[in-house]
């Protein structure tokens, strides 16, 4: 198989001998490597369809793995197992678990869209990672990421007044993440500010904390979107299979009404 | 026939703005840096009555179609009750949203249904594509006044300011929701954009070749991938300071409040000091303009970006 298929080529996976002697012949070192040979039979054919069942993944099927999304993508450049054109490959071809083995990283995307501009294809591999990363935390292989608690609540202040207070924001994600507000480098740009922040601004940002900005002519729009949010929920679930969610679920709809 | 440059000088004298939750929050001095300067240019701005979020990086991420409805729901404003041809964000995150609704509700009938579902259910008038434009504060000053226009407006030039133009992601990717782009002489380009640089030029500043004017910041994670977040950014500002430049130009507020915080960050974390200021292209055009840097918010900026100016002679 070509190259795309690494996981042959694991350390684990590689063998070499310093000594050994076949039929009389010294085939020691690095030359005589070998790959072990390798069974897979737990192969998921339905995960393509899972992930396209998702929204941004609807695409995926037009991947002819060139590499352009890897190759361009900001994330891979940090991080080399970061690799969507490899993902794509594990969904397409139902080794799910290969795909796995990346599980804590996969959400790590940051959404630049520098896959999607260069894709030949129009997958939308950024699209594909986001119903990648939502398929994990469904079938429960990955606790909901840092990044789907703060959408959530992010959403949820969207869907509860129309807009989103930066301070609130920060506090409650904070706090569902189980981190300290005091954080060395938050306090050193709070001083910075306070430096030169006059009293008004200061006003102005406590009353934007007591008094949260809210849209008029919301209140229908709120019940509109909360239901939606409920509804898709549920599709998304029976599309992979799933039951119900548990009553007081972690969803956006949810987090709206805490 | 008349010169089409001209029919936009007109058509952006006075726009529907929209300003989104960040303006009203950590990017207040963007919001009043565009007013300010729309003032100085004889622009007129029109706040869309009772907006809503566009759902920034987040709400897509729950459901796209959720986005698309509510960047609907302030174009549906715009349209009906404001009769307003155009649409003017100064935000990337707003200004991205609404283009890609834009393109969803033109090309896509999923989207046209769902829109139209949660339009009537909230009570007002579905927004149909094509009824209004959307564009970005650099297209409105860019096709509104021109360099021409800017450069005798001018009351103290950029002159001896080295600015490396930041644009970040979504002002040009994906690149089929800006199909205005990538057209010629006059558009701007999805790979390099110039309008930024075009106008800071125009105010005397020496814009610099900037290689990362459309790398990631890591905006998205800024909070939930520090780490991922700080090394994006700490990357931008050692390449602006390399590339010669004393300030980076801003034109989206994730991006700005992304590198004032990771700035702080990288030094505190990392160990990693870089002296670059960062400020608002709309600061930079105001303090050309002869507006004082109080009324431009410079003040607010977490990086102090009056030293540098001072240290230029320019404010």
């Amino acid at each position: 198989m070509a190259i795309h298929e690494q996981s042959l080529i694991r350390p684990e996976n590689v063998r070499k001998h310093d000594r050994l002697v076949l039929d009389g012949i010294d085939v020691s070192g690095h030359w005589s490597t070998f790959i072990e040979p390798r069974v897979v039979t737990d192969y998921n054919e339905r995960l393509q369809d899972e992930i396209a069942a998702l929204p941004g993944g609807e695409h995926i099927h037009r991947c002819w793995q060139c590499g352009s999304c890897t190759n361009a993508c900001t994330v891979n450049a940090l991080n080399p197992d970061f690799n969507p054109r490899f993902w794509i490959y594990l969904i397409r071809t139902g080794m799910e678990s290969e795909l796995l083995r990346d599980k804590d990283i996969i959400w790590q995307c940051v959404s630049c869209n520098k896959c999607t501009y260069a894709c030949p294809r129009d997958v939308f591999p950024e699209g594909v990672m986001k119903a990648t990363a939502h398929w994990l935390e469904l079938k429960g292989h990955t606790p909901p990421s840092p990044s789907t608690l703060f959408d959530q609540e992010f959403t949820g202040q969207v869907i509860e007044t129309g807009r989103i207070e930066e301070g609130r924001i920060l506090r409650r994600f904070f706090a569902r993440t189980g981190q300290a507000l005091k954080q060395d480098w938050l306090i050193e740009m709070a001083r910075r500010v306070a430096r030169r922040m006059p009293v008004k601004l200061a006003f102005a940002m406590g009353k934007a904390t007591l008094f949260r900005p809210r849209t008029r002519r919301w209140a229908k729009a709120r019940t509109a979107l909360t239901d939606y949010v409920h509804e898709r929920e549920s599709e998304h679930r029976k599309a992979l299979g799933l039951g119900e969610p548990k009553a007081g679920g972690t969803g956006a709809a949810d987090a709206a009404r805490h | 026939m008349s010169d089409p440059k001209d029919d936009l000088k007109a058509r952006y004298r006075k726009v529907a703005y929209y300003p989104g939750c960040a303006l009203e929050g950590t990017a207040h001095a963007y919001d009043v840096s565009t007013r300010a300067v729309g003032e100085a240019l004889g622009l007129a701005l029109e706040e869309v009555p009772d907006w809503n979020c566009c759902g920034a990086m987040e709400v897509k991420n729950v459901d796209p179609k959720l986005q698309t409805y509510l960047s609907s729901r302030v174009l549906s404003i715009a349209a009906h009750e404001m009769k307003a041809d155009v649409v003017m964000s100064p935000c990337n995150g707003c200004y991205h949203n609404l283009k890609k609704a834009e393109y969803d509700l033109a090309h896509d009938e999923a989207s046209r249904a769902t829109v139209s579902r949660l339009s009537g259910k909230s009570g007002h008038a579905p927004y149909e594509a094509g009824e209004v434009e959307s564009i970005h504060a650099l297209d409105w000053i860019k096709h509104g006044i021109g360099e021409e226009g800017l450069r005798s407006r001018v009351k103290k030039s950029l002159s001896g300011l080295k600015i490396a133009n930041y644009y970040g992601c979504m002002y040009t990717r994906p690149r089929h929701i800006f199909p205005e782009k990538d057209k010629g002489p006059g558009s701007d380009s999805t790979l390099k954009p110039h309008f930024m640089d075009d106008l800071l030029d125009a105010a005397g500043a020496q814009s610099v070749e900037f290689a990362l004017k459309t790398a990631c910041c890591g905006g998205a994670h800024t909070l939930s991938d520090s780490d991922t977040s700080t090394k994006l950014v700490l990357n931008i500002l050692r390449a602006a300071e390399a590339s010669g430049a004393d300030v980076i130009a801003t034109e989206c507020p994730t991006c700005h409040s992304g590198l004032e915080m990771h700035q702080v960050r990288a030094e505190k974390v990392f160990g990693e000091k870089t002296n670059v200021k960062i400020l608002y292209f709309t600061q930079l055009l105001g303090i050309a303009l002869g507006v004082g840097p109080r009324k431009l918010g410079v003040h607010e900026n977490v990086s102090d970006g009056m030293a540098a100016l001072a240290e230029k002679g320019i404010a």
